[in-house]
């Protein structure tokens, strides 16, 4: 069953198209990962299937709804939450009441503020502390409670390993191994290209707004994403693909 | 790559052709007490005046990027400066333009620490600077509180030669002030300004002394409005406080500006002229005229933010008066 | 002694009216970043709304009240759409131009309406106006102003609760601190603002009661209760609820002070605190950065 279908989106970043002409489906289940050199669009276009961007063309069909004109808070209500880039936490806030906020959509669903503080339990020993004075892996675990709080039927996360040191980002991915368990549908756009291709189900290699490549992550051999990631096997891939 | 040739190049066709017209306006102007009916020039006189006031409002909030909401306490003062400097004895005209540099020295200290004040705290921190100079004028003996007191030597001169020389007075002013203000912009000020309105940090990390650019334009708005204001007191004779520091004026000064266009040169002065001629028909319906000054200001605030020279401006890309730089490539 | 603890408790139940009128502007700019400079009018205008329900319909200002505040809130919403919404996205400028313009066509409207006379609520609430309690030391307190310095008291310690305890407050601070952030946790941030701009007129109505029973209001008052409502904030420190009550009470006893002095020391004294301290808290914030510069380079 298709959670998400996207058809021929287009956005603009400022004065410059950052998104054009993307269209890709997602299945219930599944996790996607988003790879691309820095500039690609992958940013704008996680931000866009959320509503923090508007499209400029093109739509987005949520489990058969078509979401594209759509307030991000109502994406959120419909069960779409992003995890942006940078966290955006609530700096002057608790982790508790960050965490609360994530509930402000009002879903039913099996996150509650229980379950979370069991699946990031290095937030318990934080949780009355100000958001703006944690550390990155900390402020990484609340910003996903916080979008797990909504109990979104898709989770977009945006580049979680930024800014943090390798061990914190190997706690957060084992945090995240149990949504990967629950089948929960997530798009993820991750720098680091192993742990991309082993989070996921399915990738697409994304380069100037446009996706070049798509295929599963099983069958994806490393040197082959590189190559799209420079833009090398573009002709190739256009000649495929017509 | 050939490298394109780019020339640059202030002064267009249009531009050339509309600073001859202005010119040549000027001088006509310049010869209206002869020309016109009292009637007229007294209506001319007052129209300059509001020139003045637009074009120093739009300097400091349009080139500035402050909003005050109280530029009345300069034009209180500079009436209040020149009736003083007259009954000390000084000359009457002279006195309107030594009232006006007074009050621009006054200008100084306050902007050095009204200046570092957050937008919304700027704007109404002037209107509470206003307040007090209007309370502090009012325990002058001299004024006698709200009483107030005239400027009876203008007494010296015949109707006539008084009602010519203020007119070439406030005509001087208003031309100086504009001439003055285009000089500025064509030059470092303007680049400066520009660099400031369109982002702040990155024009003080290449080196714009945005402090000093925005102290300049302070300090000559200031001037501009005492300058309005003894003109006033000129052509009113009259000096009650309660009159002259009225926020009304910075009411009338933003609907120039907004519906003329805030940022543009040639903006103010459309605005003034459109207020004026609303007041000459309005002007007499009280309240309503006060009610649709304001509805038109609110209006234009969310709806043509840009005024009406501001959106004509953008659509057309024209520029009458050539304040700005134009490149052409030549391959 | 005691005509200086007079001094000091009129001018402490004096800021509490400062405190009252000062917390809606106070809330609206925390949460939204606005300076409503219509904030004065619209007292001005639940003043009259109080007077018109007493004069005409003899329905007494404490019950005239509850008609009058949810009218506000509604029209504090409306502002919300019409107005504070569009301005919030066009820049920093139009705020304040905007609601310039609204306070300008309210004042005249008002005028158009009324007339130039100066009118009270305090005929329509017997002689609480004037009642008062004697405290030992010949002191006397009126009845009226220890009401309003409560409803102040009540007011900001509403709003603090609201804001730090509920799930309203909770979404409010968070569109405040960042409304895209807020979006996309799924709160609604225009209705938000709404709400808190209702809030905030609800407040100004109460405000606007007070005025009209403790002295007299007239079309063009607005300005002058805006000037007191910044000076109020601005003294306590802008961002701080509980500030503002601060500020109420200094600048209400700075105003009694100059009141001793001179017929015009009342507003002198008022407005001069309010730029010493605006000038003290710049150098002080000053010195603030020099010292911690300092401590930073000793650190290394």
């Amino acid at each position: 069953m298709t959670m998400l279908r996207v058809e021929g989106l287009h956005a603009m970043h400022g004065l410059l198209p950052a998104v054009r002409g993307v269209s890709f489906d997602i299945a219930a289940g599944d996790t996607l990962a988003l790879v691309g050199a820095n500039g690609a669009g992958k940013t704008t276009l996680l931000r866009t299937l959320a509503g923090a961007h508007p499209a400029t063309g093109g739509r987005i069909v949520f489990d058969g709804t078509d979401i594209t004109g759509w307030p991000a808070h109502r994406r959120v209500r419909e069960g779409l939450a992003l995890v942006p880039e940078g966290r955006r936490l609530f700096p002057g806030m608790t982790v508790e009441d960050n965490l609360r906020l994530g509930a402000t959509a009002g879903r039913a669903g099996t996150w509650t503020i229980d379950r979370v503080r069991e699946a990031f339990p290095q937030l318990v020993r934080i949780w009355k502390a100000k958001a703006g004075h944690l550390s990155g892996g900390e402020q990484q675990a609340t910003a996903i409670g916080r979008a797990l709080m909504a109990n979104p039927r898709v989770l977009l996360l945006d580049e979680i390993s930024l800014g943090l040191s390798p061990k914190a980002v190997d706690g957060v991915y084992v945090s995240l191994q149990s949504l990967r368990d629950a089948r929960t549908t997530t798009i993820l756009v991750e720098q680091d290209l192993n742990r991309s291709l082993s989070f996921s189900d399915r990738v697409a290699c994304m380069l100037e707004g446009r996706i070049v490549a798509e295929g599963r992550s099983a069958a994806m051999s490393r040197d082959e994403v590189m190559a799209h990631y420079f833009g090398v096997e573009r002709a190739a891939a256009a000649r495929d693909r017509a | 790559m050939n490298p394109m040739q780019t020339s640059v190049h202030r002064w267009t066709r249009l531009s050339m052709t509309s600073v001859g017209i202005v010119l040549a306006a000027q001088a006509v102007l310049v010869a209206a007490p002869w020309l016109l009916d009292a009637n007229a020039v007294d209506r001319l006189t007052t129209l300059f005046i509001y020139g003045i006031l637009a074009l120093m409002w739009n300097c400091l909030a349009g080139y500035g990027g402050l909003v005050s909401v109280g530029q009345q306490a300069f034009f209180g003062l500079g009436a209040y400066a020149a009736v003083r400097l007259a009954h000390a004895g000084l000359s009457v005209y002279p006195a309107l333009l030594v009232a006006a540099l007074l009050v621009a020295a006054v200008a100084v200290p306050i902007g050095l620490f009204m200046l570092r004040l957050r937008a919304g705290e700027f704007a109404i921190g002037m209107w509470v600077v206003a307040e007090l100079a209007h309370l502090l004028v009012n325990l002058d003996q001299l004024v006698q509180g709200e009483t107030g007191t005239s400027l009876i030597e203008l007494n010296a001169y015949p109707a006539d030669s008084r009602r010519a020389l203020t007119y070439w007075a406030a005509l001087a002013a208003m031309v100086g002030l504009a001439w003055l203000v285009f000089a500025l912009l064509r030059g470092r000020l303007g680049s400066a300004v520009q660099a400031i309105r369109d982002n702040e940090d990155a024009a003080a990390s290449v080196g714009v002394q945005v402090t000093a650019a925005k102290r300049t334009i302070f300090i000559l708005s200031a001037f501009g409005c005492a300058a309005a204001g003894a003109l006033w007191v000129a052509t009113t004779i009259s000096f009650q406080p309660k009159t002259y520091f009225s926020v009304q004026w910075t009411a009338y000064m933003i609907f120039m500006v907004l519906v003329g266009g805030i940022g543009t040169f040639e903006g103010p002065i459309i605005g003034a002229v459109l207020f004026f001629l609303v007041e000459t028909f309005f002007g007499a319906s009280g309240v309503w005229y006060m009610i649709g000054l304001g509805a038109t200001a609110l209006a234009f605030a969310l709806l043509l933010p840009r005024g009406i020279w501001g959106t004509v401006e953008r659509r057309f890309g024209i520029r009458l008066l050539p304040v700005g730089y134009f490149l052409t490539s030549r391959k | 002694m005691s005509a200086i603890a007079n001094l000091a408790l009129q001018g402490t139940l004096l800021g509490g009216y400062y405190a009252l009128l000062a917390s809606g502007l106070s809330f609206l700019f925390g949460v939204m970043r606005i300076i409503n400079l219509a904030h004065g009018s619209l007292a001005v205008v639940a003043g009259y709304a109080l007077w018109f329900l007493a004069e005409r319909l003899g329905i007494g200002p404490f019950v005239g009240i509850l008609v009058v505040m949810p009218l506000m809130g509604l029209l504090g919403w409306i502002l919300h759409r019409i107005i504070f919404e569009r301005s919030m996205r066009a820049g920093d400028l139009v705020p304040i131009l905007s609601t310039f313009g609204l306070a300008t066509v309210a004042d005249n409207v008002m005028f158009q309406k009324f007339g130039a006379d100066t009118r009270s609520l305090a005929p329509y609430i017997d002689t609480f106006a004037y009642d008062s309690w004697q405290l030992p030391g010949d002191l006397y307190i009126g009845q009226l102003s220890v009401l309003v310095f409560g409803l102040a008291v009540v007011v900001l310690g509403g709003l603090h609760l609201l804001l730090a305890r509920t799930s309203l407050g909770r979404q409010i601070r968070a569109a405040a601190e960042d409304p895209e952030a807020a979006l996309l946790t799924g709160i609604d941030t225009r209705r938000i603002y709404g709400i808190a701009t209702a809030i905030a007129v609800m407040t100004v109505a109460l405000a606007g009661m007070a005025l009209g029973m403790r002295a007299t209001f007239d079309p063009y008052g607005g300005s002058q209760q805006l000037v007191f409502a910044f000076e109020a904030v601005v003294i306590g420190g802008a961002g701080s609820l509980w500030g503002t009550l601060v500020g109420g009470v200094v600048l209400g006893i700075a105003q009694s002070i100059g009141a001793q002095l001179n017929p015009q020391g009342f507003l002198i004294a008022g407005h001069a605190v309010f730029l010493v301290v605006l000038v003290a808290r710049l150098y002080a914030s000053d010195r603030l950065a020099g010292i911690l510069r300092a401590l930073r380079a000793r650190t290394g």
